[in-house]
């Protein structure tokens, strides 16, 4: 039974992840994204970037850890093996760049349960070296409300 | 001149066991539903599953390949409403993404943004529900 006191609370912020420039160009290769600007530094650069830019979806290979972190270690009691994944958001407050160093914070934002289902929304703010935002994203996660037998 | 009701050219896409093996190691989702076949079908699920991030970030190349520049992506937000089943053979599984823009508006920092409706069919039903981004046009 996940606890509700949860609900509210902000998770410690991270420690900064690098973002690879490598790291980019692997992920684009793994979604098929050709894109000049997510593989090639010049091509990034003309298009006035300061280094290659990540696909939209790209922070899910630092948030989803995090994520999966908590969900498993923390004492929040949610059934992660039976978790389904229901809805995703991100908003973009800049592209995210090789060399940025990105901090992000997890909050507990929303957490309901009904018909036979726990329904968690978790919300990671996203932010650079400076404190300014990144990006802003959005999972909402179900598990089934029954003890598993 | 990009206005509202404009299609995105089409994209169809082949998702293959080899390409689920690959975008887990890319993005760190090593959820066994997504390479076991064993472990999906005992938690109830027809066979092996694309992960939901990965059917999202491949209909958001529609929107990528049609703006030019991914960074031009201000937001972008799906519902995972049905899973898409991956074959173990080689043609894997085929999944085609269309898209409308449902409006052209113009953000508080003066860019005008194109709200765009994505639709993804796998197996000839819709797999993605809400499925809309926003792209920055140029000026």
């Amino acid at each position: 039974m996940p606890d509700p006191s949860f609900v509210g609370r902000a998770l410690p912020a991270t420690a900064p992840y690098r973002v690879g420039r490598e790291k980019i160009r692997e992920f684009a290769r793994a979604i098929g994204e050709s894109a000049p600007v997510c593989h090639d530094p010049d091509a990034a650069r003309a298009a006035g970037h300061p280094d290659v830019v990540a696909p939209p979806t790209f922070s899910v290979t630092f948030t989803m850890p995090l994520i999966e972190a908590f969900l498993r270690e923390s004492d929040f009691g949610w059934d992660y093996a039976r978790m389904v994944h229901a809805d995703q958001s991100i908003v973009a407050h800049r592209p995210i760049h090789g060399g940025d160093d990105l901090v992000t914070t997890i909050h507990v934002e929303d957490l309901r349960s009904r018909s036979g289902s726990h329904m968690l929304t978790l919300r990671c703010e996203v932010t650079d070296g400076d404190g300014s935002a990144v990006a802003t994203t959005r999972a909402l996660l179900v598990t089934p409300a029954e003890e598993q037998a | 001149m990009i206005r509202a009701g404009d299609a995105l050219p089409p994209l169809s896409l082949r998702v293959t066991r080899a390409a689920l093996v690959r975008y887990a190691g890319a993005s760190g989702d090593f959820n066994p539903i997504h390479w076991s076949d064993r472990v999906a079908t005992g938690v109830g699920l027809p066979g092996v599953i694309a992960h939901g991030m990965l059917t999202m970030a491949l209909a958001g190349r529609l929107v990528t390949q049609w703006a030019g520049d991914p960074g031009a992506v201000r937001s972008y937000g799906v519902r995972f409403t049905r899973p898409v089943v991956v074959p173990d053979d080689d043609e894997g599984a085929l999944l085609e993404l269309s898209g409308t823009v449902s409006e052209v508006v113009d953000a508080p920092d003066g860019v005008r943004i194109a709200r765009v409706a994505i639709t993804a069919r796998f197996d000839g039903k819709t797999v993605l529900g809400r499925a809309t981004a926003e792209v920055a046009l140029p000026s």
